[in-house]
């Protein structure tokens, strides 16, 4: 009996992961169209806030504050139902990007605000000492040095936007989880699919992992 | 010369990191109210020495004798086996132990810090172990910090409380590693002139120090060890100003050049 | 700008016009919120306390174990570990009700992150510091009580709360579940009463409303973490 239904699911198998894989070639485009939205934001915003404009500073707060809050899956159906109310009618992917670009555009701010505070500031006035223009500063002297120390941070984020995917299957998105439940309504493997989908995640997330953990490591090991 | 009864006894003391040999068959005896001083060269093994005494490094052979009692070990019959946590950590209660780095608490009050011990580990009342860490405090002129946490302490204030801290033990013995070697050069002096007072009382010490003025003019012993053996010991006297073997005298004359 | 304005204002009319009809179902699923956060974190404290103690294991196995847990949690999205635990255990003749696979999930997804958090702040305490209580004559228990633990509390109480504030936005989870928590109450609302923007929008405050507290006390405790506080003797 058990050797019966195991032998089923073997067979099953290819066909699940076939129509899973599909799925994460969804998942690897929203996680790549939100992660560019959010290094966008993070960045512009980070950047901004080094002019020290106190009403330009107030709202970014604001924005970093309330993004902060309001859960992925909320701000996905803002996007996804709400935004019908004004009239505008976004699909699944644009809203999924959206809706998780704008809250890691949120949580990308405070990782690059803390990589350019991280450096002394002695290294600007050295920088305004050999003649440089606050640009150059920020272009050749702060961002390089920035960006490097916010790497491990932004894998730890791009790990977490891999697993916040997920919920763009409650606005039917074609990514896995989507695909897993319309798999379980049609085969009651539930189980099995499941913990396949559970897998496949952790192969996407788990490379981005130990890389950062490989970092770390190498920076822990330099101080 | 009166024999005085003998307080530490360490035999045979062996000690290897992997494929290091850090001690290689050390042999050492201190009287009651004695002072031994340890000096030589860096990676000589002193600071292993100091920390097997207290199985903060357990041996790999040899034993040590508190007051005739081995340490961290126990005879059974005719054999000889690990001692228990807790019996180590009474025995580790009779030595007072002062590090290089001082390594107070940083999350507790300077009083806190000497009297955290006899209150949970002697179980002395509350109010007792406060009383007890203010007597200990004063002994090193450090009453006056009681409140502050270590932290905004000095090296050379953080070393007295350390110090305090392993008085409060009221142990049978007191070591030192190399107290004033993480101090400022300036801040030497307060903590060397603690631990003469210490002395002065007729409390029984190991230290290991390169300060060798301070050695020469406390120790009733130095024992100049090399390679993880003991090169030569003897009187301040004999060691430091007459020293018999070419190791010492090159290590002394390095001291007085640089 | 004055056609926006009136149109903004004629939008907020609408919250006090519908608030009575909302409100009772609304705060009832804040409740649910509330208990599915609270539930699921302090579940997540005893996991994460068992696995970070695994972690530290002098025995390699049990580190190995606990090495995994930490890995698998944190590849794995909460979501699919709700549907596991909610769909999946059915076909085995488990069939949780949605609060409780909730907790459990959540509980178990933010355990591993818990975890890390707890061996950081153990981690954090120099050697030394144990050493200075080995030789004053304490056990290793006494050690972690009086030495490790009061440090390592004061290091892992921002992050903490900042983890209780992603399971309180991952409780949002459960109503694909089916858990009558304040997402599922919005969707049915914004189906009944064809409203969605202002639905949503209002339970995006809400979640604000209830996260900002919490990292507010954590940016302060950031600020204070070795003025203050002080773990008194």
């Amino acid at each position: 009996m058990f050797m019966d239904s195991l032998a089923y699911i073997g067979s099953r198998a290819p066909v699940y992961l076939e129509v899973l894989l599909q799925g994460a070639g969804v998942t690897v485009m929203i996680t790549a169209g939100s992660f560019l939205m959010a290094v966008f934001i993070g960045l512009t915003l980070a950047i901004l806030k080094t002019y020290r404009l106190s009403i330009v500073n107030a709202l970014i707060n604001v924005y970093v504050e309330l993004f902060r809050g309001i859960p992925a899956l909320t701000l996905l159906f803002i996007c996804y139902f709400g935004l019908t109310y004004v009239g505008t009618r976004l699909n699944p992917l644009p809203a999924a990007i959206i809706g998780l670009g704008l809250s890691g555009g949120a949580y990308c701010t405070e990782i690059f605000r803390s990589g350019i505070s991280a450096l002394h500031h002695g290294q600007r006035e050295a920088a305004a000492a050999v003649g440089m223009k606050p640009f150059m500063t920020m272009r050749y002297i702060i961002l390089p040095q920035a960006l490097r120390i916010t790497l491990p941070p932004l894998g730890n984020y791009a790990v977490g936007l891999i697993k916040d995917t997920a919920v763009a299957s409650a606005v039917a998105a074609p990514e896995i989880l989507f695909r897993a439940r319309n798999l379980t309504t049609e085969t009651f493997d539930t189980a099995f699919i499941y913990l396949l989908v559970a897998c496949l995640y952790f192969c996407m997330t788990f490379p981005i992992a130990r890389w950062v953990d490989h970092l770390e490591k190498k920076k822990a090991s330099q101080s | 010369m009166a024999e005085t009864k003998t307080l530490l006894k360490i035999e045979g003391l062996r000690k290897h990191f992997g494929a290091l040999n850090v001690l290689n068959g050390v042999d050492l005896s201190l009287g009651q109210s004695k002072k031994l001083v340890l000096i030589g060269p860096s990676g000589s093994g002193k600071t292993t020495l100091l920390r097997c005494i207290n199985h903060l490094e357990v041996p790999n052979a040899g034993h040590i004798y508190l007051d005739g009692e081995l340490i961290g070990e126990e005879r059974r019959g005719d054999r000889i086996l690990r001692a228990s946590a807790s019996k180590l950590a009474s025995q580790r209660r009779e030595m007072g132990f002062v590090f290089q780095n001082f390594y107070l608490w940083p999350h507790l009050t300077v009083l806190e810090n000497v009297a955290l011990g006899p209150w949970r580990v002697q179980r002395l009342a509350r109010k007792d172990a406060m009383t007890l860490a203010e007597t200990m405090l004063e002994k090193v002129h450090m009453a006056h910090k009681r409140n502050e946490y270590p932290e905004r302490l000095s090296g050379g204030q953080q070393q007295r409380i350390g110090i305090a801290r392993a008085l409060a033990q009221q142990p049978k013995v007191m070591l030192f590693d190399e107290p004033t070697s993480a101090l400022d050069p300036e801040l030497v002096g307060e903590v060397l002139g603690v631990i003469q007072e210490l002395a002065a009382e007729g409390r029984s010490m190991v230290m290991v120090t390169h300060e060798i003025r301070f050695a020469r003019d406390v120790a009733d012993e130095i024992v100049f060890m090399d390679g993880g053996v003991v090169v030569e010991s003897g009187s301040p006297a004999e060691v430091i100003d007459n020293p018999r073997h070419e190791r010492t005298q090159r290590f002394l004359g390095q001291l007085r050049v640089g | 700008m004055i056609g926006l304005l009136s149109d903004f204002q004629s939008f907020l009319a609408v919250y006090p016009q519908k608030w009575p009809s909302w409100s009772y179902d609304i705060t009832r699923a804040v409740v649910v919120t509330l208990k599915i956060t609270a539930g699921a974190f302090a579940l997540g404290l005893v996991i994460g306390l068992v696995v970070a103690i695994g972690r530290l294991s002098p025995r390699k196995s049990v580190r190995r174990m606990a090495t995994v847990y930490v890995e698998i949690t944190r590849g794995v999205p909460s979501l699919v570990i709700l549907f596991l635990l909610y769909f999946g255990l059915v076909p085995l003749g488990i069939a949780l009700d949605a609060v409780p696979a909730a907790i459990l999930g959540l509980g178990i997804s933010s355990g591993g992150y818990i975890a890390e958090i707890f061996r950081a702040g153990i981690e954090a305490t120099h050697r030394g510091q144990r050493e200075a209580g080995l030789t004053v004559g304490m056990s290793s228990f006494q050690i972690y009580r009086f030495i490790i633990i009061p440090q390592a509390t004061r290091i892992a109480l921002p992050p903490l709360v900042n983890m209780l504030i992603t399971v309180l936005k991952d409780s949002s989870l459960a109503s694909l579940i089916s858990a009558p928590e304040i997402m599922l109450r919005a969707k049915d609302i914004s189906s009944t009463d064809f409203l969605p923007l202002h639905i949503f929008l209002l339970v995006g405050v809400i979640y604000c409303l209830l996260a900002l507290p919490l990292s507010l006390v954590a940016r302060v405790m950031e600020r204070k973490m070795f003025a203050g506080l002080g773990a008194r003797l």
